[in-house]
């Protein structure tokens, strides 16, 4: 038997992946179906140098994640709905702050306390832009055990890279789902660098030519940093009432994300060449697209998928491009078809749109996907 | 300038966003003076809450975060846990400390973890223009009480104790030696350490429920109603109403700290 290969929870898969990307420390509050992230975070971390600590409530757990990030650890926290609504003031302060940081929402259906057993993508708008004011940030939506490791490790990455809070959108079908995961003898992991300028010369919020800051400076590293909640200048310092400034900075906070959009395009297809009928999905329903796209092909229908695993920022170029020769796509997802306004907004004016929702906590049978591929 | 203020204040975030005649820049004194004496200037970080007090550790050239409005200490555990070596010390104000940010106070207590909590009462809301705080007196009238507060206030240093606290001090901003020497303490402290710090705030608490703007009255008042907690014990309770305790209010050894517990996980086996 290949040492490598475990069969294992989607929620573990996370906390491997975590784990493997150089997570150190994890802050959370247990809420049922993330609960096993906690879980297993509070086991392995002590065997790994990091620190595990069970807050008070969701505002304590993302606030602990920022400052133990500005301390210098790769840090995560999970949860689901109602604990995702209190992250997101946190969430706001990390995008303002543009603290690197990976929070893992296993969606369970809402709204408030909802369908605490049972799966959506509901949260998929919340992700987005959930904290008050103008940002941007990254969501990875897996769809397997093994994509619940790789994306969990690539959100660390990206969080890094673009010193942004990353969102991984699992849900409750991926989190409980016990599969294979393959675990690679190494993964590519992108280090946390101190910046290039020394700390007489360092500006905490100087924006380079790419559109990003310079490295990511911790405590105690001599840069006397000042994080800063209040819109600011370069140097960190309150520029509140600055027009400019301010402008400045909410225009830089979303163009580092949407002017890297085709590096931050990861889009896995099935089928496409030659689809006439396209199904865009992401998450669970994955897997039921692909089944539905496979079974509809020995029917003859020329079907194909596109799975979106980075949701945010949107894909619109490449799924623009993707859609250009088919004549129909259909969105399922589990809510009140929210993407598929995306999809909409994307390709409304070259094809047909159908949403296809799903409520209530129940994956969409392959049939029902197939029943709007074929006319 | 004076040579600690040169050596400390975070130029480039001067001038401070305090009235004339805050309190707030005597702590501030008092805070520098303290971090001189201990000489943990290059081994500290400092983490701000909202509202006039939570810029206090911003005009310190420091490792400083400014947080949000009652997250404060919350954000502390995290950076306390990610580097258990360095000196970590929260400035909150008394909305930020005992009524948004109330939960993460008492388990940050309870927990015993080794920070620092310096909370500026200043008995209202300043920043936002004087609205009752839960450290507002009963009946006193603020913007949001015009008719008189019907609610009771906290003591905070009471509800530290109870949570678990294991270094508590009060002082005022009459007594800015002593509040220097209990922030020295309460830092050398290892586990959860709390010291209130009784501010004058002419522009907001004056005006409102004091009846006088004047900074020397306020500050007279504060002298005149301080009772050492050495002495507090022979008052009545009818004696003590309106009075303020101050002294080194607590101070024990007993409690594991919490950043100690963490780390020692490793060698303990799992479930």
């Amino acid at each position: 038997m290949n040492k490598n290969i475990e069969i294992v929870q989607g929620n573990e898969a996370c906390v491997r992946g975590a784990l493997a990307a150089g997570c150190r420390f994890f802050a959370g509050y247990p809420i049922t179906p993330a609960t096993e992230i906690a879980e297993l975070m509070a086991l392995m971390l002590p065997d790994h140098d990091g620190a595990f600590v069970q807050m008070e409530d969701e505002l304590g757990s993302i606030n602990a994640v920022v400052g133990a990030a500005w301390g210098g650890m790769k840090a995560c926290t999970a949860t689901t709905g109602p604990g995702f609504s209190l992250m997101q003031e946190g969430i706001g302060y990390a995008a303002m702050t543009e603290t690197p940081c990976v929070i893992i929402n296993v969606q369970r259906g809402g709204p408030a306390t909802g369908q605490p057993t049972m799966s959506s993508q509901q949260d998929v708008m919340q992700a987005k832009y959930g904290s008050h004011g103008d940002y941007e940030i990254i969501a990875l939506c897996p769809s397997s055990v093994q994509e619940g490791f790789e994306l969990t490790v690539k959100a660390f990455n990206l969080a890094e890279r673009f010193r942004v809070p990353v969102v991984v959108l699992s849900d409750e079908i991926v989190g409980h789902t016990r599969e294979k995961l393959r675990i690679p003898e190494s993964v590519e992991v992108t280090p946390r660098t101190a910046p290039m300028a020394p700390p007489q010369e360092y500006q905490m919020y100087k924006v380079g030519p790419d559109g990003l800051l310079d490295g990511m400076p911790q405590v105690g590293q001599g840069y006397n940093i000042l994080v800063e909640s209040q819109a600011h200048g370069e140097d960190g310092n309150r520029k509140g009432n600055d027009i400019v400034t301010c402008a400045r900075v909410i225009e830089h906070l979303c163009a580092k994300i949407t002017d890297h959009a085709q590096e931050l395009t990861d889009i896995v297809t099935l089928d496409c060449e030659d689809a006439e009928v396209l199904v865009v999905a992401y998450g669970s329903v994955v897997r039921s697209a692909k089944h539905a796209v496979r079974l509809a092909r020995e029917q003859g229908i020329k079907a194909g998928l596109v799975q979106l695993r980075i949701l945010w920022p949107f894909p619109d170029e490449a799924l623009s491009r993707l859609a250009a020769s088919a004549s129909k796509v259909v969105v399922p997802e589990m809510n009140i078809g929210k993407i598929s306004r995306e999809v909409q907004r994307v390709l409304g004016g070259q094809v047909k749109v159908v949403s296809l929702p799903a409520l209530g906590g129940e994956l969409h049978t392959p049939q029902k996907i197939i029943s709007e591929l074929g006319s | 300038m004076h040579p600690l203020a040169e050596k400390m204040l975070r130029k480039s975030a001067l001038p401070s966003i305090y009235c004339p005649g805050c309190g707030h820049g005597t702590v501030l004194n008092s805070f520098l003076r303290a971090v001189e004496k201990l000489g943990i200037y290059e081994n500290m970080a400092l983490v701000g809450g909202i509202g006039c007090s939570g810029w206090t550790p911003v005009f310190i050239n420091t490792d400083t975060i400014h947080s949000l409005h009652g997250r404060a200490i919350a954000m502390a555990t995290g950076l306390k846990l990610a580097q258990p070596k360095r000196k970590v010390v929260v400035f909150s104000g008394d909305g930020d400390c005992v009524a948004i940010g109330g939960n993460h106070f008492i388990h940050a207590a309870r927990r015993n973890i080794d920070l620092t909590v310096v909370m500026l009462n200043n008995n209202i809301y300043g920043m936002t223009g004087g609205q009752v705080a839960p450290t507002t007196p009963y009946q006193a009238r603020t913007q949001t009480s015009p008719r008189g507060n019907p609610e009771q206030p906290f003591d905070a240093c009471e509800l530290a104790r109870a949570a678990g606290a294991t270094y508590i001090a009060r002082w005022t901003t009459a007594q800015p030696a002593q509040m220097a020497k209990a922030m020295r303490e309460a830092i050398e402290h290892k586990g959860f350490s709390f010291v209130e710090t009784v501010v004058q705030c002419p522009t907001q608490a004056g005006r409102y429920m004091y009846g006088t703007s004047s900074a020397v009255k306020l500050y007279e008042m504060l002298k005149d109603n301080s009772v050492k907690a050495s002495k507090a014990g022979e008052l009545t309770p009818e004696e003590l109403t309106g009075k303020i305790v101050v002294g080194r209010l607590l101070q024990k050894t007993d409690r594991p700290e919490f950043t100690e517990g963490v780390y020692g996980l490793s060698d303990a086996k799992g479930a």
